[in-house]
């Protein structure tokens, strides 16, 4: 039975929906109203408040911190200062990403990163033979993610010691909500101005509290998993075991992506000395990789016509599908549609894909397959560069 | 010389024999099923021990019934119903408890409450435990081909078999390789470090066997409790509703529809064998039956030893026999409880009553208890792996009442001192009293015991030495060894005579896999 998280007793009050979900163990509201619209609606216009304590956190703490995330992450962690956060994949030796997450420098030798899913086995035989302690603090932090055009506003009323005009965009800082310690960092998963809030589990409905209470005047309200999940695909940001497969957890050596594969090309820095995978992922750079990652754009038009065949109007769910569908080019499929969505913001529906790297231009003409009353359709289709939204708010 | 009866004559009425009878039948043979016993079922049977209460006396558990026989023979139409088992709980000596169940992350933070890593590997070694039972699961559902031989089809088999081997990944290979040959205990270490699961873990490398979980070779038997899950069962051990003599009962019922007739109290003690080929069999009351073929579900010593006059068979044969190894080394304690059981460390009802609760705290425990066998002694403080039957499927006990199934090891078939007979309530007192240190109110609520020593699984069943899996499950025993060079594929060497039972491949536990593939390769051979 999954657990609540530290901030289930207001969670579960405001969950009228009772609709939750397992993530990770732990409770997590799917949508707290009935519809989950208005939730969306306050990450792109007001602010949300996410429960995304069931993160995993480690701690790395020692002499060679940064030496260990170094050698683990794909990114040059060298160049991560105190108080700076970077996004990472990491990879096995063959270069196939096992997860993703992001690392924050909080002292000179003290990291933590956050993954998707446990990794203490492997980050801990990573750091074998290294002066490096890596400890699993995931139940020793409630995180919050408070996303929206008016995130800062709220903060600047609610938090001390921390100057959030100046916290750029991937930083992080320590400071007070009143008497409660927390670290806030410019950070998320939709694609906004949004911040994240770390804190001790016992001071976490304090905090809750405080922040409902100051952000009531910006429109502040919860928002579950469903609504998160249309933002941060407008937001071009991928899942693990959804658009890619952790190599941990890949059963055939054909189910493993590399950073390349994903769409994570910007995160691999070849000329670092050494990083795990780095050789395979240089010889598969010479090579040229297979897949790609893309966005795609459904047709409207197209769509429209397919279900006007049997005299409908596009019959989409509102939520975003996780079932991946596949995309075809002159009558082969080329690849598949992971995460897709209609956006209420864009008038779009679109979709994060892979497609074989040969076919994967930008703007090729493509179809995704629609299910059209029981039948197997297929919609004309653009590849498209993700973000599909990039508010400038998000790094101003 | 008599009328030929039957096409074929199976002889013992165990859930391989019945499959055996079963599939002849289906390919239109005219077949008798002969069983010694009152009860069809063999070590799969239910019988109701002491008034109202049900027992899975011996066999008690189901993992590998291989589901091509469920669909083929039509099973689930004749009452066959494999329940979940849902858990596995640990409890251990200090009061703590380690549960493992379907629920992945509550099972994570149990095991993370004694090691975090030991919760993530978790995942690392089921994933590998996948990748063998995947590798294996080839393997046992073909003929063995002998690498020894240079016939065609051996050849061929070979060839097809190292194909399946190619396709493992090197990581994955290599991982084959250590678990055939590592002790259970040292192939757990590759991913654990906490006491308790490795103990837990461990137990599954050494059931029925006469291992102990630091003896090499121990640890191929861990994959046979992965073994179920890649046949898209969701999880692997089931309870039979009924017991699992409605396994047996199941299958029978499917062979009557297809015409089998099936004799109890008709106990075999010959093969007749005329110019060099078994014609047909003599029972114990001197009646003689004929027929074109015979196969016997019994294990080599008595099929070879006791129905067959050694003279007429090659001597390597009846050496490598003599050699093949029982060494039976579990027993059996069967309860009638009149209340629940509570356990000290999760007191009340609960999900884990209704799934395996094994006495197994750490790995020293059981070498420990392997210790006391290894020099003839039964273990003073066993490996127990306890399930409540009437929590899972509560028409086996009158309501509110229960039945609770104890398969216990070590109990070595060789006692250094004394026999059996006088052992046998001491063997039982030692297993309710390590049950009482777990289950404070045990004591107080046994109605009845029953308590059943390897020579009285021998005796009731006829399985040599008590050995469930009709010999060692060990890989000296395994594949074109099983049960000895020259007899791993179903045939002897006396023409129109085959095996089918536990000793042939691919081995014990209710699969009826010997019992397919023998009829499979009678059927081969079958000449108008």
């Amino acid at each position: 039975m999954p657990i609540p998280t530290p901030f289930h007793a207001r969670t579960s009050a405001l969950c009228v929906s009772h609709e939750w979900r397992d993530w990770s163990g732990y409770l997590a509201a799917s949508l707290y109203e009935p519809a989950h619209d208005r939730e969306y609606y306050a990450i792109r216009s007001s602010a949300s408040l996410i429960d995304v304590s069931p993160l995993y956190k480690y701690e790395v703490r020692g002499p060679d911190a940064l030496g260990f995330v170094d050698r683990l992450m794909t990114r040059d962690l060298t160049r991560c200062v105190t108080g700076q956060v970077m996004y990472s994949p990491w990879c096995d030796d063959d270069g196939k990403v096992i997860d993703d997450g992001t690392v924050a420098r909080l002292a000179p030798d003290r990291f933590r990163i956050t993954a998707a899913e446990a990794n203490l086995v492997w980050f801990q035989d990573c750091a074998y033979g290294m002066d490096v302690e890596v400890m699993d603090v995931s139940a020793k932090l409630a995180v919050l993610a408070l996303q929206g055009p008016n995130a800062r506003k709220i903060l600047q009323r609610v938090v001390q010691g921390i100057d959030l005009e100046r916290l750029k965009y991937y930083r992080l800082a320590e400071g007070k909500a009143g008497e409660i310690p927390l670290a806030i960092s410019r950070t998320g998963y939709t694609g906004d101005l949004g911040y994240e809030l770390w804190v001790a589990p016992e001071l976490a409905l304090p905090l809750w509290d405080h922040l409902i209470e100051q952000g009531e005047a910006y429109g502040i309200m919860p928002a579950g998993m469903l609504a998160l999940d249309i933002a941060r695909i407008e937001a071009g940001l991928i899942m693990i075991q959804i658009d890619y497969i952790s190599s941990r957890k890949a059963l055939i050596q054909a189910q493993k992506s590399s950073p390349f594969e994903i769409g994570l090309d910007w995160a691999v820095d070849l000329t670092k000395k050494h990083f795990i995978g780095r050789e395979a992922l240089r010889a598969e750079h010479r090579q040229g990789s297979f897949w790609q990652f893309t966005g795609v754009e459904v047709d409207w038009n197209s769509l429209e016509a397919l279900f006007g065949k049997v005299n409908l109007t596009p019959r989409l769910t509102g939520k975003a599908s996780r079932l991946a569908v596949p995309i075809y080019s002159g009558g082969r499929q080329i690849g598949q549609m992971t995460s897709h969505t209609f956006s209420p913001l864009l008038k779009k529906y679109i979709g994060l894909a892979t497609v074989e790297r040969k076919y994967a231009a930008e703007g090729a003409r493509v179809s995704v397959e629609v299910t059209v009353e029981y039948t197997r359709q297929r919609s004309e289709a653009r590849l498209v560069k993700t973000p599909f939204f990039n508010p400038a708010r998000k790094r101003a | 010389m008599m009328p030929v009866e039957y096409d074929a004559i199976v002889i013992g009425g165990g859930h391989n024999g019945l499959v055996n009878a079963a599939y002849l039948a289906r390919a239109g043979k005219k077949t008798l099923v002969l069983e010694r016993r009152h009860i069809l079922g063999g070590a799969s049977v239910t019988e109701e021990i002491f008034p109202g209460f049900k027992f899975s006396v011996f066999s008690y558990v189901v993992s590998l019934f291989r589901p091509e026989i469920i669909r083929d023979l039509n099973l689930t139409q004749h009452g066959l119903m494999i329940l979940p088992l849902e858990s596995t709980l640990a409890p251990l000596p200090d009061g703590d408890y380690l549960y493992r169940g379907a629920d992945h992350y509550e099972s994570y933070r149990n095991i993370a409450r004694f090691s975090p890593r030991d919760a993530d590997a978790y995942e690392d070694y089921s994933r590998s435990m996948y990748f063998m039972a995947k590798a294996v699961k080839y393997v046992l559902g073909i003929i063995p081909p002998d690498p020894a031989s240079l016939h065609l089809n051996d050849l061929s088999g070979l060839a097809r078999m190292a194909r399946q081997f190619l396709n493992l990944d090197g990581d994955q290979f290599y991982t084959l390789v250590r678990l055939m040959t590592m002790s259970s205990a040292d192939f757990l270490e590759r991913w654990f470090e906490s006491e308790p699961l490795m103990g837990t873990l461990s137990a599954s490398g050494i059931i029925g066997t006469f291992l102990g979980p630091r003896s090499p070779g121990s640890a191929y038997v861990l994959l046979h409790h992965y073994m179920g899950e890649i046949d898209g069962v969701f999880r692997a051990w089931g309870f039979a509703k009924g017991g699992t003599g409605a396994i047996a009962g199941a299958i029978a019922s499917s062979a009557r529809a297809l015409g089998v007739d099936i004799r109890t109290n008709a106990a075999v003690s010959k093969i007749i064998v005329q110019n060099g080929q078994s014609v047909g069999v003599a029972l114990e009351n001197g009646d003689e039956i004929y027929a074109r073929v015979v196969v016997s579900s019994l294990d080599p010593q008595q099929t070879f030893l006791k129905l067959i006059d050694p003279a007429l068979l090659p001597d390597e044969l009846v050496a490598s026999v003599r050699k093949y190894i029982y060494r039976g080394s579990s027993g059996k304690v069967n309860l009638a409880l009149d209340a629940p059981p509570e356990l000290a460390c999760l007191p009340g009802p609960g999900p884990h009553l209704r799934g395996a609760i094994s006495i197994s705290p750490s790995v020293d425990y059981i070498e420990r208890a392997y210790d006391d066998a290894k020099y003839g002694d039964f273990s003073r403080r066993p490996y127990i792996d306890v399930i409540v039957p009437s929590m899972i499927d509560p028409d086996m006990a009158p309501p509110g009442k229960h039945v609770m199934s104890c398969f216990v090891q070590y109990a070595p078939y060789h006692l250094r001192d004394g026999n059996w007979d006088d052992q046998r309530e001491a063997f039982g007192e030692a297993v309710v009293d390590t049950l009482a240190e777990y289950i404070p109110n045990l004591k107080d609520i046994i109605l009845h015991r029953q308590v059943l020593t390897p020579l009285d699984i021998e005796r009731t069943t006829g399985l040599t030495e008590g050995n469930i899996f009709q010999g060692e499950l060990s890989l000296s025993q395994l594949f074109f060894l099983r049960p000895a060079p020259g007899l791993a594929k179903y045939r002897t060497p006396i023409r129109k005579t085959y095996l089918c039972g536990s000793s042939t491949h691919p081995g014990g536990g209710i699969t009826g896999a010997p019992g397919r593939l023998a009829a499979l390769e009678i059927l081969k051979d079958w000449q108008p």
